[in-house]
Formats: structure tokens, sequence, C-alpha cells
């Protein structure tokens, strides 16, 4: 086994112009360059992208699944985030 | 399959589960995906490390059959599409490999057993691609036969698994097709060719039948595994599935599946087959197969002579990052 393992990168496709970056999944690599090279050559070999980010996954905070409740609930009552919450009479014409 | 034996817990009843375990259970029931971060039972963080390991180490040791023909494929285009396929199996190693340390194991570490043996990979790679024929039975048969488990893997419980699978069969289709056209050439070509093509087929039929893993009467275990969904289909059903699906296309080659019991079974409106011989399989896992040897040194023969470069661009990264902090200090 190496001595020293090397880090974990999350890897960001945009698939097109004009798309967001999309998280597609990760890769080992000793550095940020690196890291690029091998996400080309993991993740793009069928055109797939246009742009690539990597981000060390070390500086990933996440959510924690217990916290589910707190962060996601509170948005569950708020229908009336939702246009379809208003009746708007046909008369008014599209809106 | 790509996991052939993977050691799993005996089933649970709803009985002996702890509240926790139930609401785990029911998730999964309900088709909901568990997530690295959820809580999940220790039988199935560890079932699925072996499962998912043993399936990334089958991909990158199935690189070397077909690596071995790379430099002698029979045109300059055989060998772009060869060299291609080959390097989408180390992509479907490192998805895999990548799915498994979210359950808190490290890459190095499951290649690191593969090295000493403590982990296995299939059978089927462990027989050798004697001639070009060889490279089209194994992207006929074996990609063949791994797509039949991979497909309603995409389904399985756990997401990182779900999501290296879904991308894996996207590619997949390419790897059988590709072997299928080189069969279609050698069938469709001398006689000479057309031999070497049933000559292939008849060496490779009952291997890739085993890589279904044993028979469902023998095959202990799988129903802790159905049950959380990280199996999702018998050895056999995907066995007999497989059979359907190959006989016509052999007939379509004009080659004969090497199995004088095979028959149409109106009733069940499939194959009757011979088992392949259940103790060459046991053999060729407990590493007496033709090409075990072979395999195990080549592995740790690539693992060993990269360490001075992968630790060479980890120094690189290493004194790249010093100078960047030097930099900002002195600039501060
Ligand atoms: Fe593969
Ligand atoms: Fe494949």
């Amino acid at each position: 086994m190496s001595k020293k393992e090397w880090p974990l990168w999350e890897v960001f496709i945009r698939g097109q112009h004009g798309l967001n970056h999309r998280h597609v999944g990760s890769l080992h690599a000793p550095d940020a360059e690196m890291a690029i090279n091998h996400a080309r050559d993991v993740y793009t070999r069928r055109r797939e992208g246009v742009s690539i980010w990597v981000v060390p996954s070390r500086d990933i905070t996440a959510s924690s699944p217990s916290e589910k409740g707190p962060l996601f609930d509170p948005a569950e009552s708020k229908t009336y985030r939702h246009p379809t919450f208003f009746d708007i009479p046909d008369e008014v014409g599209k809106m | 399959m790509y996991a052939q034996l993977v050691k799993s817990e005996g089933l649970k009843s709803r009985e002996e589960m702890s509240p926790q375990e139930q609401a785990f259970q029911d998730r999964v029931d309900n088709g909901e995906k568990i997530e690295p971060k959820d809580w999940m039972p220790e039988g199935y963080r560890k079932t699925l490390v072996r499962q998912i390991g043993q399936h990334a180490h089958s991909e990158i040791v199935g690189q070397l059959p077909e690596g071995n023909w790379i430099t002698r494929a029979p045109t300059l285009e055989r060998k772009a599409i060869l060299l291609a396929k080959v390097q989408d199996e180390a992509g479907h190693g490192l998805y895999l490999y990548s799915a498994a340390e979210t359950l808190g194991v490290s890459r190095d570490e499951l290649l690191d057993k593969l090295h000493s043996g403590k982990m296995k990979y299939s059978s089927i790679f462990n027989y050798p691609t004697l001639n070009w024929a060889d490279i089209g039975a194994v992207g006929w048969l074996v990609d063949g036969a791994a797509i039949m488990n991979q497909v309603p893997l995409q389904r399985t419980s756990y997401g990182p698994y779900s999501r290296a699978m879904i991308r894996i069969c996207k590619e997949e289709s390419f790897h059988q097709r590709q072997g299928y056209a080189i069969m279609m050439k050698m069938a469709q070509g001398t006689p000479e060719q057309k031999d070497m093509a049933q000559d292939a087929l008849n060496r490779f039929w009952f291997p890739s039948l085993m890589m279904f893993g044993p028979s469902d009467k023998d095959s202990v275990h799988s129903a802790q595994s159905m049950a959380w969904k990280i199996k999702i289909n018998t050895n056999d059903e995907l066995r007999q599935k497989f059979v359907n699906e190959t006989v016509p296309q052999a007939k379509y080659l004009g080659l004969t599946v090497p199995d004088e019991k095979l028959e149409w079974n109106e009733e069940k409106q499939g194959y009757d087959f011979s088992e392949p011989d259940w103790s060459e399989f046991f053999e060729v896992i407990k590493g007496n197969g033709p090409c075990n040897r072979e395999r195990m040194d080549a592995r740790v023969k690539a693992w060993e002579d990269g360490e001075w470069f992968r630790d060479g661009l980890n120094a690189y990264a290493d004194k790249a990052a010093n100078r960047r902090k030097a930099a900002s200090v002195a600039a501060e």
C-alpha cells in the first residue's frame, strides 16, 4: 500500500453551454490540475462536457440526515409559494 | 456475476429487527434510496463493501485478458475500439471504488485486499484469450452476461451504487455490440475464421454461465441481500434470461452453442440447458483456474511499478502547495 493516498475530489461537469455544472462523481488525484486531467479522462469520454470543476471532497460541508426535519419541513406548509395556489378567473386571460 | 459469491448475513425476520432496523427496511421496501450519511445496519454496509469491491476488482482485472490483444488487433480501427472499451472498464472500476469509499473504506485498502488475495474478482477473467475471436466472444458473452446483472442493479437501494450502475450501463452496450460485430465478421469470413469463432464460443460458453454464480439451491445468504435490494434477481433467473437472449444471437451467427441438452421448452417459454461444471467454478474461485496466477502477478506488478509515479506526483503536489503558501505569506 502506498504511504500516502491521493486525496478525493468531487467532480462537477457543465454538460452544455448555458447549463449549470452538475455533480457527476468523485476521483482521486494528487492535486487540482491532475484532478481535472483525470476528470476529463473518466467523465467526458463521450463528449459529456464543456467545462469541469473539481473540489476537494474534504472541503464540502453537508447537511446531516438528522437535520432533515428542521431544515426542510417548514417549506411543506407554504403552498402559497406556488403559482397554482391562486385561482385567477379565466376572463383575466393568461397570467 | 461480477460479484459471484458475496458473503452476506442470514435473513432477519421483522420480529428480530430493532425499531431502527425496521424503519430502515421500510425505507428500502418503499423504494427510497439509502445515502452514505443515512443510518444503515452494519451487515448492510459490510455486504455492500464486499459486493461493490468485488465488482470493482472484476472491472479492472477484466482489462487484462482484453488488453492482451490491443497491440495485435487486426486493424487500426479495431485497435482504437478495443482500447476505448478497455479504458471504459478502468472507468467502471473507478466509479465502483468511489461508491465503495462512501461506505468508509479507502480505495487503496480495497486494492491491497485484492492484491493480497483477501478479496475476489469474477471467475471469468481467469480464462485466457487465445486469439482474436476470443475478444469477440468476451465482448458478446462476458459483457452480455454483465449487462444482465447490471441493468436490474440500477434499481439497487444504495444510492451511490445505483448511480454507478446507471453510468456503467450506458457504456456497456457499446461493449457487447463491438464484441458481436467481431463475431459476425469472423463467422461470415473464411472457414478458418468461422472455426475460430466457434472455438471461442465453445470455450467461453460455460465460463460465461458461471458468471451468474452457483445455482439458487446452493447459493447461501442471498435472501438477506434481496430483502436489502442489493441483489435484485436470483442467479438462476439471470442465467436463464441470458441463455434465452444469447441462443438466437448464436443462431444468427451460424454457430452452435456447445450444449447437447439445449432445447426450447415451450411450457416455460425458455431454453432448457446444461448446468456448468460447478467443481470447475469452485476450483477457479479458489485460485486454480488457468490464469489466476498470471492475472494476480500482472495486477501486483502494475501497482508496484506505479508506486514511484504516484509518490512523485504527491511530492510535486506538496512542493507546489508549499510554494503557494510561501508566496501568500510573502505577499501579506
Ligand atoms: Fe464494465
Ligand atoms: Fe464492459
